[in-house]
């Protein structure tokens, strides 16, 4: 890949060597001081500083509007730090290395270190906030329409897509024709004259929110019943969808026993560090719990829990047959056609090269799709060809075989193209010397091509694996992990590790952030030990002391 | 002169046919074949959706392999007036350039402090690039999801629902892709180059953006528009980030149409979305081909 020009020794004439190795200061110093500065650099050095600028400004006014003081000054010593880097002559080598660093720390360093901390808690639905959080939402769940209720009329809005975005109420008091927007966060007045509100005191129409029509709205009534806004007194809860009541809280925290009382039933739920729950005596434990740390128990449940475990060793045996299967299917077919092609005596080698590589050039994403409706029981093209009514993504084997069969297009031709491009790097006196001496075409291709094949291509195979390993795209677009066991609707029988980690956190069942970060950091574990042991064995290490 | 695989492969030969023809099948015949085998291995999932796009009723169950009932180009109509496809497809461009075109230049500014200059900590920030690459970042969506959730709260402009998010998400990922490769190539340039330069005068910057950078310049359009085509492809973080319908990339928009109960009907305007998404793709890769050649032997990966 990269040749090493120049040993250490040559380090010595490096132009930008920085300052922190003292061979010869003074004379380097005031070389460097003698380079023009150009008007054309000034004036870039200029704007991008102004530009950084503007951005922290920019950045500064929310920080401290929510009073995040750390994270402003955070903002204030890197952009502080940027300025000193850039004005000044010194420290060179840190001016071409800070720019992507600092993206990469934001970006990439941080949620991997974020992802490691969540993996030893029990973040998700149900364990999102603090334990105040959590009583707010029980009391505020536990609202009940009581005799007397005060009703308002109300309208459905969202900032967002009508169906999909957060939705608010905008809730009109018929005494003062107030509008006010309520949330799960509490109530909180709008500006007079932002709101248009027909007779009877609904809103029509609010500046920066789209009111859901009764179409759009009822496409939504289970967001809608679920919606509590907090108040003072108990909590606003929807009554249809075009008014609210306002009504108590059956269910309220006593501080003294630490617990929750329930006036209805008399029952109590007593809060309980280790799991972050309110618990009842019988096991019964409330739905609004919040975020403790578990210690290592989202680890030992993969191992332990029964109903994961045994599924997940499965997954995991499948997804090593799946990276291996994919890279070294694709190789041994593009490295087959690539051979027969290459010979001096074939023509039309150009042409053949341009359509084979079109799986490659296409969009993978929509390839993908396109394949998965080609497998399709009823309107499929390939049931439809072989006159089959096969329900390939019904069953183990035949969804497996599919999905690696996909894997196969889409990703033989880029090994055709580059063990076209190895094989033409062979010198022909190699194979031609095998044969003067006698050996057959299978024993030259034995003992000579393959041999230099992997060793050129070893270092593609590796990344290749490595990427099919995490290939989300391939399952997720084309079968979804399915088939599921009848009993298991959270891990199916293609699912790779990173498409049951997405499931577990964004499904469409609770939200298990913290085990679905605890499998990341399995998936990163088995990922740096293949790493390592492959970079050991092409011993690309060497070019860090080039 | 027998090339080195002439008859690896078991040639089926018919006994029968001349003396001429069977050497010509065993030589170079049997080449032929397995390369039209590959051509209509590649090519028929290509000419189903090249059918499904002309087909005028547009439905998945309707569709042949080979167009029968006609040729219309209603699809390309119904996909801009039914959906947003004009809207994906600029967010897609805006997206992928930007953060490809961000991407490459980050790393090239990285590669060549790390190839051409020597200072502490170099070998520790190299070594620690090499282990931040094998933690792919959307292993980390989890975290990202919540801290952007976070940045949304704070500054709307560059949350969820914006391109800017995503581009910035994605060039966080680009220091630990591509610097290896760049290095790499900027190690293959001799540094008499830059030396004399510098001899003359020349500014570390100088000898940056004006020497080095334009001869390694045709290797950073291919890094670029590998890096493109990835972003282009990506889906994981992107239905992550991007829930409002025009805010969606073509993986994310593309995907939603053939979601649910509509999933037969729209199959029509989908493959007309795939080829219009995969002209200008083709186009580049049959152009630059022999250049992508020797840029994915340097170590860069797609699926």
């Amino acid at each position: 890949m990269s040749t090493p020009l120049s040993g250490p020794g040559s380090a010595q004439q490096a132009p930008g060597r920085g300052p922190v190795r003292t061979g010869s200061p003074r004379t380097s110093r005031t070389a460097r001081n003698h380079a023009p500065i150009t008007v054309a650099g000034l004036a870039a050095k200029v704007i991008l500083l102004g530009l950084v600028a503007g951005i922290a400004i920019w950045a500064a006014f929310p920080l401290v509007e929510a009073e995040m003081w750390v994270w402003l000054a955070v903002l204030v010593l890197t952009t502080a730090a940027l300025f000193y880097l850039y004005l000044g002559r010194r420290h060179i080598p840190a001016k071409y290395l800070v720019p992507g660093t600092l993206f990469l720390i934001a970006f990439q360093v941080v949620p991997v270190l974020y992802t490691a901390s969540t993996a030893f808690t029990n973040f998700g639905d149900g364990h999102r906030g603090s334990k105040d959080d959590a009583i707010v939402a029980i009391q505020s769940s536990s609202v009940k329409q009581v005799p007397g209720s005060a009703q308002y009329p109300m309208s459905v809005a969202t900032k967002g897509d009508p169906a999909t975005g957060a939705l608010v109420f905008l809730i009109t008091d018929p005494q003062t024709n107030t509008v006010s927007v309520g949330d799960a966060r509490g109530l909180r007045p709008l500006d007079p004259g932002a709101a248009t509100v027909a007779p009877g005191g609904k809103v029509t129409a609010a500046d920066g929110y789209t009111v859901l029509n009764v179409g759009q709205a009822s496409a939504r009534s289970k967001d809608i019943t679920d919606l509590v806004v907090p108040t003072a007194g108990g909590a606003l809860r929807s009554s249809g969808l075009s008014r609210v009541y306002e009504g108590k809280a059956v269910r309220a925290y006593d501080a003294g026993c630490d617990c929750v009382k329930d006036s209805d039933s008399g029952r109590t739920w007593t809060a309980d560090g280790e799991v972050g729950a309110f618990v009842a005596t019988d096991g019964e434990r409330l739905a609004q719990g919040w975020k403790v740390n578990v210690g290592l128990s989202n680890f030992t449940r993969v191992l332990t829990d029964e109903r994961i475990s045994g599924p997940f060793l499965g997954t995991l045996i499948w997804n090593f047959a799946f990276a291996i299967g994919s890279t070294g299917g694709t190789f041994i077919l593009g490295m087959l056609i690539a051979l027969a092609l290459h010979s001096p005596r074939m023509r039309g080698t150009n042409l053949y090269r341009m359509l084979l590589i079109l799986p490659y050039a296409m969009p993978s994403f929509a390839m993908l799709l396109v394949w998965r409706d080609m497998f399709n029981t009823d309107f499929g093209l390939i049931n439809n060809l072989f006159g089959l009514s096969v329900d390939w993504f019904g069953q183990d084997w035949s969804a497996r075989a599919a999905v690696i069969l996909v894997q196969l297009w889409l990703g033989y031709p880029y090994m055709f193209l580059v063990a076209t491009g190895a094989l033409q790097a062979i010198p022909r006196e190699l194979t031609e010397a095998t044969s003067v001496d006698g050996a057959s075409p299978w024993q030259s291709f034995k003992a000579v091509t393959l041999p230099l094949l992997l060793v050129a291509l070893s270092p593609l195979l590796i990344s290749s694996f490595a990427f099919n390993f995490n290939n989300f795209n391939a399952i997720y677009l084309t079968t979804e992990g399915a088939p599921f066991p009848a009993d298991n609707p959270s891990n199916g029988a293609t699912d790779l590790l990173i498409t049951y980690t997405y499931r577990l956190a964004f499904g469409g069942q609770a939200a298990q952030f913290g085990f679905a970060a605890a499998i990341s950091l399995f998936i990163f574990a088995i990922v740096a030990v293949v790493s390592a042991v492959s970079f050991r064995r092409t011993r690309q290490q060497e070019d860090v002391y080039a | 002169m027998t090339t080195l695989t002439g008859a690896s492969r078991p040639t089926a030969v018919d006994r029968n046919a001349g003396r001429r023809g069977n050497r010509w099948f065993a030589q170079v015949g049997w080449r032929h074949l397995v390369g039209l085998l590959g051509v209509l291995f590649s090519l028929f999932p290509l000419v189903f959706v090249v059918s499904a796009a002309l087909n005028p009723l547009g439905t998945l169950s309707s569709t042949e392999l080979v167009p029968t009932g006609g040729v219309s180009f209603e699809n390309f109509g119904d996909l801009f007036a039914r959906t947003e496809f004009a809207n994906w497809f600029l967010n897609s461009v805006l997206i992928a350039g930007g953060a490809a075109f961000a991407s490459v230049l980050l790393s090239a500014l990285a590669a060549y402090a790390f190839s051409r200059m020597r200072f502490q900590g170099r070998r520790v920030g190299l070594l620690s690039l090499l282990l931040i690459q094998m933690f792919p970042q959307f292993l980390a969506i989890v975290a990202i999801f919540l801290i952007f959730g976070m940045i949304t709260d704070l500054w709307p402009a560059i949350g969820f629902n914006t391109p800017w998010g995503l581009m910035l998400l994605y060039m966080g990922g680009a220091l630990g892709v591509n610097t290896w490769l760049m290095k790499g190539f900027f190690d293959t340039l001799p540094r008499e180059l830059d030396e004399s330069a510098t001899m003359d005068g020349a500014s570390h910057a100088q000898v940056f953006f004006r020497i080095l950078l334009p001869l390694v310049a045709p290797i950073l359009a291919v890094t670029g528009l590998l890096a493109f085509i990835n972003t282009i492809n990506e889906f994981l973080m992107a239905s992550v980030f991007l829930t409002d319908t025009d805010a969606k990339t073509l993986a994310v928009g593309m995907r939603g149409m053939l979601q649910g109960a509509e999933r037969n009907t729209n199959f029509g305007i989908f493959a007309a979305g795939t080829l219009l998404t995969a002209i200008p793709t083709v186009l580049v890769f049959q152009f630059l081909q022999r250049f992508i050649v020797s840029g994915l032997t340097s170590g860069a990966v797609k699926g």
